[in-house]
């Protein structure tokens, strides 16, 4: 047996599907970033994968998947700051909730 | 052919995973959300390990399992109060979100059986990166070089974390 492209790409594709899952039908704004996590993630992990399977040897999947994986940290740091300002005003982060821009 | 510690490796990788993902977008209670995330993230630096990107994996867990993971959980317990009385996250229109979920995931599976030769490729022998080339291509300006995209990071990161304490200080 031996382990194919398609064998690491299924895995990915489940967590991406979930993440479009999690994205659509939570309505808490955290849950709703930590989805928007899986999506970036399995992104990744495409970028990594057909690098190594059909490139061996080049770097570019490789880079991309380092400076995606920075892009995504510093998006969830500004993201949860937004987050945590409106928890201050609004005193809930559940979106249904929060229906004014400006108070 | 393949090692049995490999693909005993793979199939626990890919099981946590799927799981876990799964989970982690239909648990009631949000720090167990976080939680499945970090399990997730964990796996996938797994995969890192697998394909022989070192340091790739070893960054996904200083900055996913690390810091993105540590931010979550604080942001929820600044946000939520814990424990067994908290009250659950629920989830809305669910009907919809599993068809569009569903339906991605048939697009891309369509796509990639249609598409792919290559799925069917298997891993090469090992061609490892050596850190002094990865740096090197990092800080290098020719054609395989990353210079200007790796400067353009480091200025995002700046102001992301100028605007993290503009917009999160206490007026």
């Amino acid at each position: 047996m031996e382990l194919t492209l398609l064998m690491y790409l299924i895995p990915s594709l489940i967590m991406f599907g979930c993440g479009i899952y999690g994205f659509l039908t939570r309505k808490n704004m955290i849950a709703m970033l930590i989805s928007l996590e899986l999506m970036l993630n399995a992104v990744d992990i495409n970028f990594a994968l057909f690098n190594r399977f059909l490139y061996p040897g080049k770097l570019e999947g490789m880079m991309f998947s380092l400076f995606a994986i920075a892009i995504a940290a510093a998006e969830t740091a500004v993201a949860i700051a937004i987050i945590i300002n409106v928890y201050r005003i609004a005193k809930n982060v559940d979106i249904n909730q929060i229906n004014k821009l400006k108070f | 052919m393949e090692s049995l510690g490999n693909i005993i490796m793979y199939v626990i990788i890919a099981l946590s995973i799927i799981v876990f993902s799964v989970m982690a977008v239909t648990t009631k209670k949000i720090l167990r959300a976080a939680t499945y995330l970090l399990f997730v993230l964990l796996a996938t630096a797994g995969i890192y390990f697998q394909l022989d990107y070192q340091f790739l994996g070893t960054t996904q867990i200083a900055v996913y399992a690390g810091g993105v993971v540590v931010l979550f959980v604080f942001a929820i317990l600044l946000t939520h109060k814990p424990g067994h009385n908290a009250e659950p996250i629920t989830s809305h229109k669910k009907a919809q979100g599993i068809l569009a979920a569903v339906a991605c995931v048939v697009l891309c599976g369509v796509a990639l059986f249609s598409f792919g030769r290559f799925c069917f490729k298997t891993l090469g022998g090992g061609t490892d990166v050596p850190m002094g080339k990865l740096g090197m291509s990092m800080l290098s300006t020719g054609s395989d070089g990353y210079l200007l995209p790796f400067e353009a990071l480091s200025v995002l990161l700046l102001a992301c974390i100028i605007a993290g304490v503009v917009i999160a200080r206490r007026r």
